[in-house]
């Protein structure tokens, strides 16, 4: 008797959200089956990778991916290069320096730099990145989302404290696509989709960032999550969570100890770009068999690496 | 199919004496239908009754025991598809290749390369726990000296062999260690099941496709062997992630008992030649159902970030992770470097030990024992106070160990600043930012 398997394809499905708007517009979500389960169902558009530049263009860039940005000066500069890179499906662009305990940028210094980001990236997808700072972000990424108007971008965050700012600006007067942030909550996450639709925001145009660890570092929660979303918006058919989600990963694996430890303190953990290029692919991996729909990485190799794993699985 | 506790109770000896602990034997019924009972607490089920019984209450997937002494591996036993619906009990186990298709030299330096990864996470120690040695007909070297070489090593070995002379050559200097005979094909799995059975090893299972395993794992079944693991590497990364996952999803969700058992999963087959790749799908088949993954080359840049999360995978979904109370110094901190105390709550750890890491202020770390919670919870629950400092410090003779009279306590228990005063005399008593992320700022300032 042969084996026969039993379908796991669902009746609902996570939505479709389309980024960007010219040849290169790319689209996440859509399917109606768990992470890379082609077997219950094909899955029509594959978890997308995009590749992270930040305000501070190469100065905060570690040695190795440096050496892949040879000849770039500004953020701009690294973007044109960034975009030609294999695997590139979007590029996103982080205002570190907005963040009033760090650099404390002005707003006019990052918007100016996003513009010609945005220029730079040409027909690519694009997502602007705030700065981790709640208030700080209210005012920037409204202002962002009125600089890359007609982009179609994903502006990354609006969070509970200031989802009325950033979702009225990038949801409503500037028709992006919301980033709603929550901090690794089932529950949270679901209450901030409830909050942005109340607000007005077509749920179609939600993408979710439901909180992010690097491998090791509290990852089960981050794992449970992202699984519990996806059954709830699966197999309850629960609206509120079948938005597609979006996770950056390179602002957390490029701070570990097992990415930054130089040769010469640990001489036994090897080559210092092999760890980092690991830590990140296998946090991205985790985030992708867990249910993410696009993850944003930084390392070039990193970026191929995974670009080829999802399409091998899809 | 499961059984009900109706169907059970049935079968029980209805004499409500309450010897298995539980008040009736309808209860016990119950306890017994939902697993949380052992048929055998009650010693007036018949015989025939509990064989009628055993197959139906066996657990969904069969636990499998490889490898001796402190090589010693369980595999499978897993209930859940989830990690949040209840714990996964058997970790993913790592696995570097030997092949006798490789030169001596290659060889050589492989087995160097394997004990070399050796460290302690979290109070566990991380090693690549097994080897599996590869036998190609091509292959040039000696396979049963290389099997010799490489159990020298004292890790398990999974032998990939499906010739069966070779196999019986291999076992005969290897059986000891309990290794796993990964030969079993649709052809020859009567000589295999002979020879695993002989030596007493778990047998693995391989197919050209999912049914072809199916087929051969209950034939195997038919003939007794019941101690087998699966293989189910396909042809290509994408069949090898769907036999994993429609192997583990009939035996736990369709109650398919023929494929109920731990799974191989061939890395350097399938992604042959591409360290990182290997790594992200290592990591891929931590979270999904991979009991044995074999990498090419397993050094510490896979293992790393891959041993972290599969400690927090295999983690109780109910019980936070914790760390060793203790101290902890940060940046080569001694005794005249400044004090931070947080709770032994492992995420907590994490986030403040990398932003301690980051400032590179020299701070000894002082983790006091709050019962695995976060700062709030703990102090909530009163495992984080003014008394719970002063019996730490006194117990872990803080004071004898570092001279420093400085402590920086999480800003989320600020109110606890007077009460920590009064408590640890001579003490200065700073308030850290509510948020961990602050605190490489704040320590830079502070300077």
């Amino acid at each position: 008797m042969p084996f026969t398997a039993k379908s796991g394809k669902f009746n609902a499905s996570i939505k479709a959200v389309t980024l960007g708007s010219g040849d290169k517009a790319t689209t996440i979500g859509g399917e109606n089956v768990l992470p890379f389960y082609t077997f219950d169902a094909p899955i029509e558009h594959a978890p997308k990778v995009g590749i992270e530049v930040t305000d501070f263009g190469m100065e905060h860039e570690p040695d190795c991916v440096k050496k892949y940005y040879e000849g770039c000066t500004t953020a701009a500069d690294m973007v044109k290069k960034a975009v030609t890179f294999e695997g590139v499906d979007f590029v996103s662009f982080r205002m570190e320096g907005g963040d009033p305990n760090g650099a404390n940028k002005s707003t006019e210094e990052l918007i100016a730099t996003l513009k010609e980001v945005a220029e730079a990236a040409g027909d690519m997808p694009l997502v602007v990145s705030g700065s981790k700072n709640a208030e700080r972000d209210a005012e920037l990424l409204s202002k962002a989302a009125e600089a890359v108007q007609g982009k179609n971008a994903i502006i990354l965050a609006a969070r509970e404290e200031n989802y009325k700012t950033v979702g009225a600006a990038a949801g409503l007067a500037y028709s992006q696509i919301v980033g709603a942030e929550s901090s690794v909550d089932i529950n949270l996450a679901k209450q901030l989709n409830v909050l942005l639709s109340q607000l007005g925001v077509n749920p179609s145009n939600i993408a979710m960032n439901v909180g992010s660890a690097s491998a090791g570092y509290g990852y089960e929660y981050v794992a449970s999550t992202m699984q519990r979303i996806k059954a709830a918006a699966l197999s309850q058919n629960d609206a509120q969570l079948q938005m597609p989600i979006i996770t950056p990963v390179a602002s957390e694996t490029w701070g570990t100890k097992e990415a930054t430890a130089t040769e010469v303190d640990v001489p036994e953990w090897g080559d210092v770009e092999s760890r980092g290029i690991d830590m990140e692919v296998e946090t991205a991996a985790a985030d992708l068999a867990c249910g993410s729909n696009a993850v944003i990485l930084k390392h070039p190799v990193s970026v191929a690496t995974v670009s080829k794993l999802i399409k091998e699985l899809v | 199919m499961a059984l009900k506790g109706l169907d059970i109770f049935k079968l029980s000896p209805k004499k409500n004496c309450k010897e298995c602990g539980s008040p009736t034997c309808m209860a016990f019924s119950m306890k017994v239908a939902q697993g949380a009972a052992d048929i055998n607490a009650c010693p007036y089920f018949s015989e025939d009754a509990k064989a009628q019984l055993s197959e139906a209450t066996a657990p969904p997937m069969k636990t499998v025991k490889v490898g001796a002494g402190d090589a010693e591996y369980t595999l499978g036993g897993e209930t859940v598809l989830e990690r949040h619906e209840k714990t996964f009990v058997s970790k993913t186990r790592y696995a570097s290749t030997l092949c006798n298709c490789m030169d001596e030299a290659a060889i050589d330096a492989r087995l160097a390369e394997i004990p070399k990864v050796d460290y302690e996470r979290i109070g566990e120690r991380m090693i690549v726990e097994m080897i599996y040695v590869n036998y190609s007909a091509e292959g040039q070297y000696d396979y049963v000296e290389l099997v010799k070489k490489a159990a020298a090593l004292g890790r398990t070995l999974v032998l990939g062999v499906t010739d069966v002379e070779v196999a019986k050559a291999a076992l005969a200097v290897c059986k000891d260690g309990k290794p796993v005979l990964n030969g079993a094909t649709a052809e020859n799995f009567k000589e295999m099941n002979a020879v695993a059975t002989e030596a007493g090893v778990v047998l693995g299972v391989t197919g050209k496709d999912i049914n072809e395993l199916y087929d051969t794992v209950k034939a195997l079944e038919d003939l007794g062997n019941k101690n087998l693991v699966i293989d189910t590497t396909g042809a290509t990364v994408k069949e090898t992630f769907a036999n994993t996952v429609m192997v583990r999803k009939a035996a736990i969700k369709d109650n398919d008992r023929t494929f109920g058992y731990p799974s191989i999963v061939n890395l350097a087959k399938v992604a042959k030649g591409d360290a990182h790749l290997q790594a992200a799908l290592a990591s891929i088949f931590t979270i999904k159902y991979g009991s044995i993954v074999v990498f090419e080359n397993l050094t510490y840049s896979e293992a790393l970030p891959l041993y972290g999360l599969r400690q927090n995978i295999f983690t109780d979904p109910q019980k936070p992770m914790r760390v060793e109370p203790g101290i902890y110094p940060i940046n080569g901190a001694d005794e005249n470097s400044i004090c931070l105390t947080t709770v032994d709550f492992a995420l907590t750890y994490f986030l403040v030990s990398g932003e301690l890491e980051r400032s590179g202020v020299p701070v000894n770390l002082i983790i006091s024992d709050a019962g695995g919670l976060s700062v709030l919870t703990a102090w909530a629950a009163g495992k984080l106070s003014s008394g719970t400092i002063e019996k730490f410090w006194k117990e872990h003779d803080i004071e004898g160990k570092i001279k420093n009279r400085q402590l920086i306590i999480p800003g989320k228990v600020a109110v606890l600043k007077g009460e920590i005063e009064a408590k640890l005399p001579g003490w200065e008593i700073i308030i850290a930012p509510a948020e961990a992320v602050q605190l490489v700022k704040f320590l830079k300032d502070m300077q």
